[in-house]
């Protein structure tokens, strides 16, 4: 247990001032001469180690009884099967899941839940898992939350695993915080970079408290340690001509795979537009002033036979279709050029965009975060750039 | 039918940094406003309401200043508002907050619906509402994009996933969250702020929840810890150009030419 402590004698109106200042969520009353915190401390723990020496403390009460790592074996992945194949992002985590293994020495597992799955699990075999677990049964068909989430923990209290790769799809983040809840484990989200220690513990990294920052998220005294990745974060292995390791039948029992949730009939959604398979990208951010002037940038991707995206403010704005979100709540592109045109680059977005090939940004700001990534960075106007490049290209 | 809303105070401006010198964090300004998401779920329930009768009641969990977002969610019209707040509550994860909101939803009564948005603006992990739902041993449904009907015994709901919609059927009490654009949220109502200002918001500490043990809530509760924040990494091969607009233009048109790209 740990407890931040405020030692009230060394406090004056000086050292609250500075407490004050260091404490990124204001979470430090000041109410009759006497200091405390409130609600809205995170427990980050910089009033400690930047705030005046001394005045607070992170103590340690008691510990909790730390679990035996050693116990907990096997990189696993959630092969997601849910809409009837293998989601790609499947194999990219296979791939990461071989990379952290190797570090500890650990197998390569993969979980498959779904019916009739026989030719799916050695399609795994092909990509490098050592053992595939399959929970094969016809009330797990399709993707019902609850069957899913008990096979998922029978398989996590029967084989103990380190860790368990989810990846981001619309199921897989439905499924892993119900699982996370069920067997009392950490999830972390949309982690962009992984990350192993000697001692088995999963570094997540991902951007955190909804800014420029990135966080290094561990799972300390919890297993198995869960987290989910978006597609296209990771890459995928080439498939190997032969398929090594085994394939593991799981048992579980009827009344386990009881579902209070019917699917009544699955719709196959219009096949629109794609904007993870462009090859060039304009993607626009605020600097784009007007509605109208998207229709500027919109000349520029045209001449370019580039496809049109957008950073999601544009997307609350209601100026753009959702499909067309660069970021973590969007897609995550990887094409051959991209431009970016008044995008100041927050995390999120970099995030969804920083494994393409080239990088052109575009912003008045020389500080834009965006220039950190780029491999041309423009600093200028857009309103003076675009008008003459699209002039220059027409000639 | 008994609708409860989640709803969660976020910073106006997601502009954070790190200084690189010092490792504090900066934020741009202290204001905060209702997570722009949770409007959606809001407006789902005030919809369900309007067609089955009954009541739409919202929570949320954060510092006491949280309270000015239920206030804003009782002048658009909900009824009953409760805030969980505490300081045992303060450094929790997904998983210490689920299990938070679940001691709360399970000390304000019985509820037929609990309605959360996608996600929220700053923690942006998407997860605390299937937690709940697992913590409240109810089904749920993510990404709800459309009810399709309502009954005394399920509901009808469009569940958008990767490349194919799901017509589910599930069974109350439920949870869903829903995706933004399911409805058009409206605006609050001066004239209902004038009409609720004086009404008293419920507030709930670790004392009025039936499971007290501190080691359940806030950082001791969180089985993941933050180690460490840095500052994103940079690219380091990069060609920085300036001058005046027309300049640049030849200059990106140049570069366009020798890639082929035109």
């Amino acid at each position: 247990m740990k407890e931040l402590v405020i030692h009230q004698e060394k406090v004056d109106e000086a050292v609250v001032a500075q407490l004050q200042a260091v404490c990124p969520f204001n979470a430090f009353d000041w109410v009759n001469g006497r200091l405390s915190v409130n609600a809205a401390c995170k427990m980050c723990g910089l009033c400690v180690k930047k705030g005046p020496a001394g005045v607070v403390e992170l103590v340690e009460k008691s510990s909790a009884a730390a679990i035996d790592k050693t116990l907990w074996r096997g990189i696993t992945v959630f092969a997601d099967t849910t809409e009837g194949h293998i989601h790609p992002v499947t194999f990219e985590l296979l791939g990461e899941a071989r990379e952290l293994a190797a570090v500890v020495g650990h197998p390569v597992y993969a979980l498959l839940i779904g019916s009739n799955n026989q030719a799916d699990a050695k399609e795994l075999l092909h990509y490098g898992a050592d053992e595939v677990f399959v929970y094969d049964d016809p009330k797990l068909a399709g993707f019902l939350i609850e069957p899913f989430t008990a096979a998922a923990a029978d398989f996590i209290n029967k084989i103990k695993p380190c860790a368990l790769l989810v990846g981001g799809t619309n199921a897989g983040r439905s499924l892993a915080p119900r699982i996370a809840a069920r067997v009392k484990t950490g999830l972390t989200a949309d982690c962009t970079s992984l990350e192993i220690k000697a001692n088995t513990d999963l570094v997540q990294i991902r951007p955190a408290f909804g800014g420029n920052i990135m966080a290094r998220i561990v799972t300390p005294n919890h297993r198995p340690q869960l987290c989910t990745a978006r597609y296209k974060i990771f890459s995928a292995p080439p498939k190997q001509a032969r398929a090594k390791g085994k394939i593991t039948p799981m048992q579980i029992s009827d009344a386990q795979l009881q579902s209070r949730v019917k699917v009544l009939k699955t719709i196959p959604k219009e096949l629109g537009f794609d904007l993870t398979t462009a090859e060039v990208i304009v993607a626009v951010g605020r600097g784009v002033k007007s509605k109208k002037d998207v229709a500027l940038v919109q000349k520029l991707a045209d001449l370019l036979h580039a496809q049109l995206a957008c950073t999601r403010p544009m997307v609350e704005a209601g100026w753009f279709d959702p499909r067309r979100q660069i970021g973590l709540s969007g897609r995550t592109v990887s094409p051959k050029l991209i431009i970016t045109v008044g995008i100041s680059g927050s995390v999120q977005f970099v995030a969804g965009m920083k494994g393409s090939e080239t990088i052109i940004a575009i912003n008045n700001n020389k500080n834009a975060g965006i220039f950190n990534v780029a491999h041309f960075a423009f600093i200028g106007d857009l309103y003076e750039i675009i008008p003459r490049l699209i002039q220059h290209i027409k000639k | 039918m008994k609708i409860l809303v989640c709803i969660k105070q976020v910073p106006s401006s997601t502009t954070v940094a790190v200084d690189e010198v010092t490792g504090v964090l900066k934020r741009d300004s202290a204001e905060s406003k209702m997570n722009p998401y949770d409007l959606f779920a809001l407006e789902t329930a005030f919809r369900i309401r309007k067609d089955k009768g009954g009541s739409v009641a919202v929570l949320s969990m954060g510092p006491p200043q949280a309270k000015l977002a239920l206030q804003e969610a009782i002048n658009m019209g909900a009824g009953e508002a409760c805030l969980l707040t505490d300081r045992k509550f303060a450094g929790a994860d997904v998983w210490a907050t689920s299990y938070t909101l679940s001691q709360g939803i399970l000390k304000l009564g019985h509820f037929d619906l609990v309605i959360c948005g996608k996600q929220t603006t700053d923690g942006d992990t998407a997860q605390v509402g299937a937690e709940v739902a697992e913590f409240l041993n109810w089904p749920h449904a993510a990404n709800v994009s459309r009810i399709e009907s309502v009954t005394d015994k399920h509901i009808d709901v469009l569940v958008n996933m990767e490349h194919i919609i799901q017509k589910q059927r599930i069974e109350l009490p439920c949870l869903i969250t829903v995706e933004k654009d399911i409805h058009t949220p409206h605006l609050p109502s001066y004239k209902r702020q004038l009409l609720t200002a004086d009404r008293p918001l419920q507030v709930m500490t670790l004392k009025d929840f039936t499971d007290q043990d501190e080691h359940h809530y806030g950082l001791n509760g969180s089985p993941t810890q933050v180690e460490k924040i840095f500052p994103p990494s940079h690219t380091t091969e990069k060609q920085v150009l300036t001058g005046s607009g027309a300049e640049l233009a030849n200059r990106l048109f140049e570069l366009l030419t020798a890639r082929k790209m035109i």
